[in-house]
Parts: C-alpha cells; sequence; structure tokens
C-alpha cells in the first residue's frame, strides 16, 4: 500500500480517500480487518488522531465498522456502496469539469460528444 | 491530568530580550510543534519551562504550581537538548542508570530495544560517539523515561535520514502506548507537518501562531494569476508574502478570505503548506545578536 499525500488537502480527507481507495481497488477486502491506526500512524508519520479522523469519516459513509476489542473491518458490501457513492459524484466530479473547460475552449457540444467517442475506441479497457 | 502553562513569560540578556511575553498552554497528551528560526528563542523557551534557566518576569506553572524548585514537577518533566550533559566517558548503559536514579523508574526494555534498532552498542563510551549517536542516545532516554511531558530541542540533529524516519516512528509508537505531551522543536518542518497536532510558532520572541496544525493550513493561501487580478483580490487581505514571475503573481495569505469577493476565473486559489507559511511569516526576521 502507498499513500500519496498532498500538502493542501485537509490530512484526514486524504487519509480517508486513501483508505476507500484501498478497499474498492481490493487492497483491503469485505469483512476483513484493516491496518490500526497505530501501523498507519507509524508508518507514514501522522499524527494517530489524524488517521483516526479519517477512519471515523469511513465509518460515517458505512464502509467499515468498528468490531470492539478487535478494530476496524471492512463492511460487507463495501464496494459496492463505494461505486454507488462514486457513481452519484460522477456528474458532480467530472462531467461538469469537463464541460466547463470545453466551453473554456470553444468546442461545440457535439465535438464534445465526438471526443468521448473517440475516448472509448482508444481507451485500454 | 496535568497542564503546563506559560504566562507572560519575559527573558533578557542583558539588554536583549530573547521572549517577550509569552503566553500559551499545553495540553496533557498532544503532539505540539515549536517552529522558529534560528535566534527566535526556541531554546530560551524550552530550558526557562525545564527550569535549567530563569524566566526574567513571569512564570511557568503545572496545575497552579510553580515548575521553579518544585522537585514533583521537574520529575514530570524530561528536556532533550543539543547540550550534551554527559560526561565523555561515561558509557551508554550507564547513561540508562542514571536516568533511572533521576526518575523514579527506566524503560529498560525499550531502550535496548531501540538501542539494537538504532546500532547503539551499549557499552560504548559516550564521548566516542558521533553527534548523530549522541542524539539518539539522548533520544532513547528520552522516549524511556516515566516523564508526562517530554521536549525535544532539534531531536534530529546529525541524524540521516533512516534514523530520522526510525525516530518518528518510534516517538509515535510510544505516543500509542503510552499517551503523554510531546513538543518537537526542529527545523525539519516538512518532516513533522503531519505528526504534530498543534503548532506554535515564535517569531522574534513572539509567539506568533498558537493554533491546530489542519486549523493553520485551512487558513493559509497562495492566490495566483495576473499581476492585476491577484492584486486586486488580494486587496485588505492578511498578505504575508508573494512571488512574481514575469506578469504572474502569487500572493500568500494567511487569514479568512473574503467570501463576498467575487473570484476571477483567471486567478486560482490553493492551500499552502506549514513550511511555505512559515517561510514567509518569518521572512526577513532574522535577529542579530547583539553583544
Amino acid at each position: 500500500m502507498e499513500f500519496n499525500f498532498n500538502s493542501t488537502e485537509p490530512l484526514y480527507q486524504q487519509v480517508a480517500e486513501q483508505l476507500e481507495e484501498a478497499i474498492f481497488t481490493g487492497s483491503f477486502t469485505e469483512d476483513k480487518q484493516i491496518p490500526s491506526t497505530t501501523e498507519i500512524s507509524k508508518q507514514f508519520h501522522i499524527n494517530p488522531a489524524t488517521v483516526l479522523k479519517g477512519m471515523n469519516l469511513l465509518v460515517a459513509k458505512e464502509l467499515i465498522e468498528k468490531r470492539r476489542g478487535i478494530g476496524m473491518f471492512v463492511k460487507v458490501g463495501a464496494v459496492a456502496t463505494i461505486e454507488q457513492q462514486r457513481k452519484e459524484s460522477f456528474y458532480a466530479d467530472y462531467i461538469l469539469n469537463v464541460v466547463t473547460e470545453a466551453q473554456k475552449l470553444g468546442l461545440t457540444e457535439e465535438k464534445l460528444v465526438q471526443l468521448i467517442e473517440r475516448g472509448y475506441q482508444n481507451g485500454t479497457n | 491530568m496535568a497542564q503546563i502553562k506559560i504566562d507572560h513569560v519575559t527573558r533578557k540578556f542583558g539588554k536583549n530580550e530573547v521572549l517577550k511575553d509569552i503566553s500559551f498552554e499545553l495540553e496533557p497528551n498532544k503532539i505540539y510543534g515549536l517552529l522558529g528560526r534560528n535566534g527566535a528563542g526556541k531554546s530560551t523557551l524550552l530550558n526557562i519551562m525545564t527550569t535549567r534557566i530563569f524566566a526574567s518576569s513571569g512564570k511557568v506553572t503545572m496545575d497552579q504550581q510553580s515548575v521553579v524548585e518544585n522537585d514533583d514537577i521537574l520529575a514530570d518533566m524530561f528536556l532533550m537538548s543539543e547540550v550534551d550533559l554527559y560526561p565523555e566517558r561515561m558509557r551508554v548503559e550507564k547513561i540508562f542508570k542514571q536516568a533511572e536514579l533521576c526518575y523514579g523508574s527506566f524503560d529498560y526494555k525499550k531502550a535496548y530495544k531501540l538501542a539494537e534498532e538504532f546500532g547503539v552498542k551499549l557499552t560504548a563510551r559516550f564521548g566516542g560517539l558521533s553527534t548523530g549517536y549522541h542524539s539518539i542516545v539522548k533520544l532513547i532516554v528520552a522516549l524511556c523515561v516515566p516523564v508526562n511531558f517530554v521536549f525535544f530541542d532539534e531531536p534530529v540533529l546529525g541524524l540521516d535520514a533512516n534514523h530520522r524516519e526510525l525516530f518518528y516512528q518510534e516517538l509515535l509508537q510510544s505516543y500509542e502506548e503510552r499517551p503523554r505531551t510531546f513538543v518537537i522543536s526542529t527545523h525539519l518542518i516538512e518532516e513533522i507537518a503531519q505528526i504534530v497536532e498543534h503548532v506554535f510558532i515564535l517569531d522574534q520572541g513572539k509567539i506568533v501562531i498558537d493554533d491546530e496544525t489542519q486549523a493553520i493550513i485551512d487558513r493559509s493561501y497562495a492566490i495566483t494569476g495576473p499581476k492585476k487580478a491577484v492584486s486586486d483580490y488580494s486587496v485588505g487581505l492578511n498578505v504575508i508574502g508573494h512571488q512574481t514571475l514575469g506578469g504572474l503573481r502569487t500572493d500568500y495569505i494567511y487569514g479568512d478570505l473574503d467570501d463576498e469577493r467575487v473570484i476571477p476565473d483567471t486567478i486560482k486559489i490553493e492551500h499552502v503548506d506549514l513550511q511555505k507559511l512559515f517561510v514567509y511569516l518569518t521572512e526577513g526576521s532574522v535577529n542579530y545578536v547583539k553583544e
């Protein structure tokens, strides 16, 4: 696992995002334990309170759950939840930005659709 | 739980006022960063807190009791400083024993483990060790004494990158095992930016920032764009520095932005990291040592 931190976004959010990504890509599997705050804190030199705050974001998003006395576990169904959440934010996160940029460049709607089609044709997967 | 309060502390060396009316508090079980340029007064402040030297005025208290001539309080604090206080001929294991005598107990198990990890021979004489290893021996002692307040003055002086990494890991491990208050005074801001929960910035003998690390970052901005647009946008805001590159300008701001102001398309607003903020806040404030 690799954390890549930038210095400008709140650190606890980045911790949450990185953990979420690890769950989504299957590095942490459902119903299995994720590393403890101590492990993450130690390995990446992050204050344990920050790590915990990040984890709590994921608890609130119902992606992980605390099992008393053992640690944090990936919830069953977490991957599906992430997919659902990402689909919902896809429009706001990507489409709106693409359209804004296209308008700045003076690309017509038609041209943009053509570019998307080209993307599908050349796409690797 | 004990709390340390620094109350209007001023310290003069001759006519030179090194600390000017400093006040802040240290809460239990938190990791603090104490940042400042060379000569800002960091070491003086830590020395006063541990009564190695005295304040010219003001006081330091732990739970309303003055730290001065109070053995109980002093036994609850440890200052790891740049100065080497151990006799040259003293062996490392003897240094551990001495710490036990001074502080009543000592975590030998941890000390031996750390000594092995850092590659310190227990039978080595202190004077025969390099600068880096002097720091390491002192760090080991700092992490193994049973105190609730540990102050590090330049803890990683002379340590190579591997040993610095190891130190930060062991510090966090030790903090998780037994939460207590740490104050880390260092110039390597990037290395501790994610570790410290709260930051004090000392500039020319004054505390200019005393806030949670995240809150500080949240209030630090870099506004980049065409000169005119940037200047127009940041007028009246707390601009602490700027950079220009041809017609491009970046204003660094510490404080709240004006939500009412329209942000032009041509400018970009980003947050600044702790190190950059520090550099701009303390720019041009080199202290000249006066005779």
